[in-house]
C-alpha cells in the first residue's frame, strides 16, 4: 500500500559524515556489487565500454567546492543514497503500492513485480534518489541492503549495508536514528546532524554531518624576523647580487 | 523536466479529447444517428489515443492493471479510475444517440463531469510536485481545465463558448508563466539547502558523481532548447489563442473552422512543450543545474 504507516519506532538509516569521506567512491562500487546481483532486478549499464556510458546506481558520491567569505574554499565529498524519508513522498505518488515503507523499521521499498515503471516516484523525490533502470523497467533505489542487515547467513560483522562496511574512512555510520541513545544517533547530536531539503517536508531518517571547522594558522611564526624579505630599498651586497641576477638572459625581473 | 513526445501528445490531445465529450455530455450539441458516431469515433480517437500515447512511457505497460489500486493516495491512480469511468459512461451516453436516438441525460452529465475530472486528476499528477516549483500552483489545473474545455468547445463547434475560453485561456496562461518564473527561487532550495553546507559559504558543483550521463540527468535536467523559451511563448500564444480567436470572429465555414481548430492544436503542443522544458526539479541543483 502507498499510504505511509504511522511512524515507527525504529528508524533504519544511514549517518554520513562529510569531514571525513575522502571521495574514493568505494561505497559506490560496494553497493553496486552488492546490490546488482542480490535484491531484485540487477542494476544494468548502457554502453559500459564505450565514451557514452551511463548505468544505474543507488549510491553517489559528488563533489562541492565551498568557498567562505573570507580564507580558502573548501572540497567536500557528498555521498548521497536513498535518505528512507518519514513523510516519503515517492511512496503516496505510486498508483500501484510498489513503492513503500515498511512498518517495522522505515525502510522504503520497491516491490519490482508491482511496479509498472511510470517514473513518478523518482520526480517525487528530491534528492535523485531513485532511477529507473534501462534494462528492466522498474524502479531501483537504495534498499539499506535489507537483505544483508537480517541476514543470519552473514557474519555478524557484515550485518550492515555494503557502503557501511566497505568504506574506508569511516565516513558512514548505520543505526536506529529512532532510539535516541544508539551510536549513531548520539553522533547526530554530538556532531550537529542535519537534514538535506529540510524546506520539502520529507522529513529523511539520514542525516548528514558537517565537516569541521578548518584550523586557522596564526600569523605568529619564531623564524618570520630572521627570514625577511630581502631588502628592496636598493642598497647593499643583497641589492647588487639581485640586478646582477636579473639581468642574466631569463633572470627574474 | 524532459520533455517526452509520448506525455506531451497524451496531455495534449486527451485534454481535448475529454473536453469534446464534456460538451457532448452536457448536451451543449446533442447530435443523433450517424452524426452522433462520427461525433464520438472524434472524441474517444483524442481522448482514448492519448491515453495510449501516454502508456508508450511506462517501463511495463503490461502490469497497468495495477495502477487503479492506489486512489487513496495517487493521483495518477485517481486519473486511470476517472478515465475508464467517464469513457463507459460515455460510450452508454453515445449509444443512446447513436443507435435509439434518445439522450440519456444522467449519463451525459455524470460522464461529462467525469471527463473534466480526468483533465483535473492529469493536472493534480503535476501540481502536487514539491520537486517543481514551477508546476504546484493553482494556475496548473485551472491551465489544464480551461484548455481542455476551450478545445473542446472548438472542436464542437460552439464559437462563442470557445471565443470566449480562449481569450481567458490565453490570458492565465500568460499570468501562470509570469508567476512561475519567480516560484522556484520563492520554494527556497537552493544548492546551500540541498547540500546543507551553506553555512560554510557559497556551494558549487566542483565534481559530478559520473564521467557520463544517468537516469536523473535524461529525465530531469533539460535544459537544451530553453534559451528560445521566449520565442516560444510567443508563437504559442499567437497559435492557441490568438488566432483561433481571429478565425472564429471572422468567418463561419468549416474550412476556417478547421484551421482555427489546427492552429490551437499546433499552439497547444508547443505550450505543453514549454510546461515540461521549463519546469525545474530541484535535483539540478546536485549537479549544479535548474
Ligand atoms: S530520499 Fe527520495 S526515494 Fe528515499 S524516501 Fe526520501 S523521497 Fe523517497
Ligand atoms: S515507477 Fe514503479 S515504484 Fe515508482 S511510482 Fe511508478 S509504479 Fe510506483
Ligand atoms: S567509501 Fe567512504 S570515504 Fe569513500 S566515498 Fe564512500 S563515504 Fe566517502
Amino acid at each position: 500500500m502507498t499510504q505511509l504507516p504511522p511512524p515507527s519506532a525504529k528508524k533504519l538509516g544511514l549517518v554520513i559524515d562529510l569531514d571525513t569521506c575522502v571521495g574514493c567512491h568505494a561505497c559506490v562500487v560496494a553497493c553496486k556489487g552488492w546490490n546488482t546481483e542480490n535484491y531484485g532486478a540487477p542494476l544494468s549499464d548502457q554502453n559500459a565500454y564505450s565514451g557514452a556510458a551511463s548505468g544505474t546506481f543507488l549510491n553517489r558520491v559528488h563533489s562541492y567546492e565551498v568557498q567562505p567569505d573570507q580564507g580558502a574554499a573548501q572540497l567536500i565529498h557528498f555521498p548521497k543514497s536513498c535518505l528512507h524519508c518519514e513523510d516519503a513522498p515517492c511512496v503516496t505518488v505510486c498508483p500501484t503500492g510498489a513503492s513503500y515503507k515498511r512498518a517495522e523499521d522505515g525502510i522504503v521499498l520497491v516491490n519490482e513485480s508491482d511496479c509498472i515503471g511510470c517514473g513518478l516516484c523518482a520526480w517525487a523525490c528530491p534528492y535523485g534518489a531513485r532511477e529507473l533502470d534501462a534494462n528492466e523497467g522498474v524502479m531501483k533505489k537504495c534498499t539499506l541492503c535489507v537483505d544483508r542487515i537480517y541476514n543470519e547467513n552473514l557474519p555478524e560483522e557484515d550485518r550492515q549495508p555494503a557502503c557501511v562496511r566497505t568504506c574506508p574512512a569511516g565516513a558512514r555510520h548505520f543505526g536506529d536514528l529512532g532510539d535516541a541513545t544508539s551510536d549513531v544517533s548520539k553522533l547526530v547530536a554530538e556532531r550537529g546532524g542535519f537534514d538535506l531539503m529540510p524546506e520539502q517536508g520529507t522529513k529523511p531518517v539520514n542525516k548528514y554531518l558537517p565537516p569541521r571547522p578548518k584550523d586557522v594558522e596564526p600569523e605568529f611564526d619564531i623564524l618570520a624576523p630572521y627570514l625577511e624579505p630581502v631588502a628592496q630599498d636598493g642598497t647593499g651586497f643583497a641589492h647588487w647580487l639581485d640586478k646582477a641576477l636579473s639581468a642574466l638572459p631569463g633572470g627574474p625581473k | 523536466m524532459h520533455p517526452a513526445p509520448s506525455v506531451i501528445i497524451f496531455n495534449t490531445f486527451s485534454g481535448l479529447g475529454f473536453g469534446l465529450l464534456f460538451w457532448l455530455g452536457m448536451g451543449v450539441l446533442v447530435p443523433t444517428g450517424w452524426a452522433a458516431f462520427i461525433w464520438f469515433v472524434i472524441a474517444y480517437l483524442f481522448a482514448v489515443g492519448g491515453l495510449i500515447a501516454s502508456t508508450f512511457h511506462l517501463g511495463h505497460p503490461e502490469r497497468a492493471i495495477k495502477a487503479f489500486s492506489q486512489w487513496k493516495t495517487s493521483w495518477l491512480s485517481r486519473e486511470g479510475i476517472c478515465a475508464v469511468f467517464a469513457l463507459i459512461t460515455m460510450a452508454i451516453y453515445g449509444a443512446g444517440l447513436v443507435f435509439a436516438g434518445t439522450r440519456l441525460g444522467v449519463f451525459g452529465v455524470v460522464g461529462g463531469l467525469a471527463s473534466l475530472g480526468v483533465v483535473f486528476t492529469t493536472s493534480m499528477i503535476y501540481a502536487q510536485m514539491k520537486t517543481v516549483p514551477r508546476w504546484r500552483h493553482w494556475t496548473t489545473p485551472a491551465m489544464y481545465l480551461i484548455l481542455s474545455l476551450s478545445g473542446g468547445a472548438l472542436l464542437a463547434g460552439q464559437i462563442k463558448i470557445a471565443a470566449v475560453l480562449l481569450i481567458v485561456g490565453g490570458v492565465l496562461q500568460i499570468f501562470a508563466w509570469g508567476t512561475g518564473d519567480r516560484r522556484f527561487v520563492e520554494a527556497g532550495t537552493d544548492m546551500e539547502s540541498a547540500t546543507g553546507l551553506g553555512h560554510i559559504g557559497k556551494v558549487r558543483a566542483f565534481e559530478p558523481p559520473h564521467t557520463g550521463t544517468n537516469y536523473l540527468m535524461r529525465e530531469f535536467i533539460h535544459v537544451v532548447g530553453r534559451k528560445h523559451a521566449d520565442q516560444l511563448r510567443i508563437i504559442t500564444i499567437g497559435l492557441a489563442f490568438v488566432l483561433p480567436v481571429v478565425l472564429l470572429l471572422l468567418a463561419s465555414n468549416h474550412l476556417i473552422a478547421a484551421l482555427a481548430v489546427i492552429s490551437h492544436i499546433a499552439g497547444v503542443l508547443a505550450l505543453r512543450w514549454l510546461f515540461f522544458a521549463q519546469a525545474e526539479h530541484v535535483v539540478g541543483l546536485y549537479y549544479g543545474k535548474r
